[in-house]
């Protein structure tokens, strides 16, 4: 172990650079090749899915039958050949990709907000709160994620605001022990006490020194999470649970599919593929971002 | 110039630590002698090298990103820069032994005491496993601690006691040269007094050459016979106690002791040393001090040299070309 | 009559434990006088820096009061509390830890103005960190930068101008310099000092390092688990320390000057358990000159003007 003066020396350095936080965690991300092909992803999941939106329109191409042209294998006009309606699976899959972002994104946002929330309180108050919150999420833990989705889906219906809020709630407790894993030890840094001291008040502790100081794991874990909600949205569409038919979300396609898998095993295979390709996406970009927060891999 | 018994040779050592953004000069051209049974006291601040000397010694420099070069580093007459990696691990150990700055890091926290002790002592004598235990409850005893205390684990001592059993692993193969890097750092004042006593003690028992690493001029009167002051990588003073307690001669010498607060006058003012240390990825040209120094002149910027000033005192000063001058603490 | 800023009386501070009650203030009184500086020195464990947190009630006491400037500050209620410490701020060890990373330096001094709606726009807060950060010797150009850029002494600098930012009466000084280098270590103490001169600060400077609190402080009191155990001005504690602990930590210090060396004194073990302490002197079980006496808690005597102890054997030994 060489201790080394990382210190810089601005009095001698007449050409000094000021470098925020982000600019860094960027400068660590570029490096990391697989990160920047997880990047490159989704960046290009998000255009499709924009693009699909405003270029198809949702009666006439993704959900119109054309039962004359059934199972037609891929060709050169329907790129993955078409459905047991006829539909085209090539347009379906792209204009899939809205679904699996939006609920993706959204029911992330829901569980990250209300969890970090909780496990902030939890961790920067500690004691009998910490104590009721933490037991809380303990029991919600010890069900099964898609058993209590279903639960919730069962009881409020079918719609895709449910299916948001279903997923959303099924990963508070995860983001609510995250965080106050990563506040825990922020909370004894002495600028907490110093905050303190000069009179700031215990919300704006929380906002303005806390959560800055504690949210790369949380961001990691928004970026992971993003893939788990997507395959959990898929497997609550494949068992009927999620987006009602005819859209054509991937877990959905998928059940749709699976009865003609022996003869027409294509029909899984793209959507399928599209799943994996996602969520291998997000995974590879919470990889690339945990590595970038984490100044111990810094030299 | 009869021969000297000399348990370290090094000479001209340069250390540096390439990254991709700098290239940081850690030690530049650096010489010591040491003469078997003495102690020689390493002063100076934070980032002035010296735990990076002691590990070049040990060959503990992690490389990439360490550059260690080097004309001549010999410990007890042995040539440790050619050394393969079978002749160092035997004599890390045994000829060189480390006492590091932190006791709370520096022992397994999965293997009692004893243990501990003994597997040094089982690598390097040839002998069985009870006799290495037998020596490890001798060698606490030594330090202070009672032998049955053999069985415990680290967690179950205080910071001074695991200072104490950091100390018996380091001496366990009686070492011909022993560094120790701010032993007492981490210990209260009235524990260090207690450890440094001991650590005099065992010095004068077992005739151990002995390397200090400390900031503290304080423990360098107490325990050390020469001193040699460091900065920038470099050592810019060097003699015996006297020479450089009584007769200093480099300016940045008399602005470490005017920064210290004089416990017999508590009236007098600090006289700090103005400005920082150097960048060491961005060192001044010639002095690296030239920048904080009070008498620096234009010919500062040139490189420098060592000049002796008697038998055992050394100073890196150019000024001193200059057949008058002399710094303010001298004339006193 | 002299003008007390701060007095202190009977603090205490016990903390549950699973092994018991942990005592790390037991019972600690002092006055501070306007413009003075109070060093409060003990060892790790001592409770100097649960003292200093307690009076900013940071920590809060389990009983006595704190009686600043008229008010006894246990009894104020939360707003009250975030008003009064407007006059009483903290100076923190680490400057490493004590500083938010994420906050530009700027950013950092400007924040007890802004809780504290001291100015109402950007331009005047801007002003008034720029003026704090030439007082206590920070140049212009470090406004934007980060704490992780700078070196200890700056780092240390920044934690000075954001205590001073609302314009304390009293500051309390928890090992300011013990994380820097000596060369920094002075420049601190000196800018430390002339704070005082200009602003008439009071300050309580808690610290290990007895050579430092001699310098620094006007009077100084030893501590000793959760106690007080000797009590004097500087000049006089360190020419007649009557306490055997005091002796002891005295003689303890390293004094880097050759030629005199001076009787030291070593006192056997290690510091106790402040957990369920028994009744009998904190410092029995390790002291040279224990006798049966000393199996009931002494109480501080004055022995001479302004200097007490606490000791039964004062005179035998």
């Amino acid at each position: 172990m060489t201790k080394k003066n990382t210190t810089i020396n601005v009095e001698n350095k007449e050409q000094y650079k000021k470098r925020s936080m982000w600019a860094e965690v960027w400068r660590n991300y570029k490096k990391n090749p697989s990160a920047m092909i997880g990047l490159v992803i989704v960046v290009a999941l998000v255009l499709i899915a924009v693009f699909a939106r405003i270029y198809f329109d949702f009666d006439t191409d993704i959900v119109q039958q054309d039962v004359q042209n059934k199972f037609a294998h891929p060709n050169g006009e329907h790129w993955f050949g078409t459905d047991h309606y006829g539909r085209d699976v090539f347009t379906r899959v792209l204009y899939g990709a809205s679904y699996s972002l939006i609920v993706g994104i959204i029911s992330v946002s829901i569980s990250c907000l209300l969890g970090s929330t909780l496990g902030v309180v939890a961790a920067y108050y500690g004691g009998i709160v910490e104590n009721i919150i933490m037991r809380i999420c303990d029991v919600f833990v010890g069900i099964p994620s898609i058993l209590l989705g279903v639960a919730i889906m069962s009881a409020f219906g079918q719609s895709i605001a449910v299916l948001m809020w279903a997923i959303g709630l099924v990963y508070v407790p995860m983001f609510a022990r995250i965080a106050r894993a990563a506040v825990l030890p922020v909370r004894d840094q002495e600028y907490i006490e110093a905050a303190r001291v000069i009179g700031v008040k215990d919300g704006a502790i929380m906002v303005k020194h806390i959560l800055p100081n504690a949210l790369s794991p949380i961001i990691v874990q928004t970026t992971m999470g993003v893939a788990n909600a997507i395959l959990t949205a898929s497997n609550l569409s494949f068992l009927g649970l999620g987006i009602p038919v005819p859209a054509p979300e991937w877990g959905a396609m998928l059940s749709e599919s699976r009865n003609y898998i022996r003869d027409h095993g294509y029909l899984t295979i793209f959507p399928g593929l599209a799943i994996m390709i996602t969520v291998l996406a997000f995974n590879l970009m919470g990889d690339g971002l945990r590595d970038a927060l984490d100044p111990k891999l810094k030299k | 110039m009869s021969e000297k018994d000399l348990v370290l040779d090094l000479k001209n050592l340069n250390v540096k630590f390439v990254t991709e953004d700098a290239t940081v000069y850690a030690i530049n051209g650096l010489n010591m002698e040491l003469e078997r049974g003495k102690a020689i006291g390493l002063v100076g601040e934070t980032g002035a090298g010296k735990t990076t000397t002691a590990l070049s010694l040990l060959r503990l420099v992690q490389s990439p990103p360490g550059v260690v070069e080097c004309d001549k580093m010999e410990i007890n007459g042995k040539d440790v820069l050619t050394m393969g990696i079978k002749d160092l691990e035997s004599m890390r150990g045994k000829d060189i032994s480390m006492i590091f700055q932190d006791p709370m890091t520096a022992l397994n926290p999965v293997f009692t005491v004893g243990e501990q002790i003994a597997e040094s002592v089982f690598l390097h004598e040839n002998c069985t496993k009870e006799e290495a235990n037998q020596r490890a409850i001798e060698m606490l005893e030594l330090v202070g601690i009672p032998g049955e205390r053999a069985g415990e684990y680290p967690h179950q001592f205080s910071g001074g006691m695991k200072q104490r059993v950091v100390i018996a692993i380091a001496l366990a193969c009686h070492p011909q040269l022993l560094i120790a890097d701010e032993p007492t750092t981490a210990l209260d004042v009235t524990i260090q007094a207690q450890v440094l006593d001991m650590m005099k003690n065992l010095r004068e028992q077992y005739q151990t050459s002995l390397i200090m690493i400390t900031h503290d001029l304080g423990i360098v009167a107490e325990i050390c016979d020469e001193v040699a002051v460091m900065y920038a990588g470099t050592v810019v003073e060097k003699g015996t106690l006297e020479d450089v307690f009584n007769h200093t001669k480099h300016p940045y010498t008399e602005g470490l002791f005017n920064s210290l607060p004089n416990i017999n006058d508590r009236k007098a003012k600090l006289t700090p040393i103005k400005g920082l240390m150097p960048d060491p990825s961005n060192l001044p040209e010639g002095c690296a001090f030239h920048p904080r120094c009070p008498y620096a002149t234009e010919a500062c910027k040139q490189p420098q040299h060592l000049r002796q000033i008697s038998d055992t005192h050394y100073v890196v000063c150019d000024r001193y070309n200059e057949p008058d001058f002399h710094i303010e603490r001298e004339e006193k | 009559m002299a003008d007390v800023i701060l007095e202190v009386k009977n603090l205490t501070k016990h903390f549950k434990t699973k092994r018991g009650l942990l005592h790390a203030v037991d019972g600690v009184s002092f006055t501070l006088e306007r413009g003075k500086t109070l060093g409060l020195v003990g060892e790790s464990g001592c409770g100097k820096s649960t003292t200093g947190r307690t009076i900013l009630r940071l920590i809060e006491p389990t009983a006595g009061e704190t009686i600043f400037e008229g008010t006894d500050v246990n009894k104020l209620n939360a707003s009250q509390l975030r008003h009064a410490r407007k006059d009483m701020q903290l100076i923190f060890q680490d400057p490493y830890s004590s500083l938010d990373p994420r906050k530009t330096v700027s950013q950092i001094i400007a924040e007890p103005l802004q809780a504290n709606k001291i100015f109402k726009t950007k331009e005047e807060i801007e002003a008034r960190v720029e003026e704090l950060m030439a007082t206590v010797g920070l140049a212009p150009r470090l406004f934007n930068t980060y704490p992780h850029e700078l070196d200890g002494g700056r780092r240390q600098r920044i934690g000075i101008a954001r205590a001073l930012a609302m314009d304390p009466k009293f500051i309390i000084c928890d090992e300011p310099v013990s994380a820097l280098d000596v060369s920094i270590q002075a420049q601190i103490l000196n800018l430390l000092k002339e704070l005082q001169e200009e602003r008439g600060l009071s300050y309580i400077f808690i610290t290990h390092d007895l050579s430092v609190v001699n310098h620094f402080s006007d009077d100084i009191a030893v501590m000793y688990l959760g106690k007080i155990v000797e009590k004097a001005p500087s000049e006089e504690l360190f020419a007649n320390p009557v306490h055997p602990y005091t002796q002891a930590l005295l003689s303890a210090i390293p004094v880097p000057e050759i030629g005199e060396k001076r009787e030291r004194i070593i006192i056997k073990g290690e510091i106790t358990s402040p957990i369920n302490p028994p009744d009998e002197c904190r410092f029995y079980k390790r002291c040279n000159y224990a006798c049966d006496k000393c199996k009931s808690l002494p109480e501080l005597q004055e022995i001479k003007p302004g200097h007490f102890v606490a000791c039964h054997r004062i005179g035998e030994i």
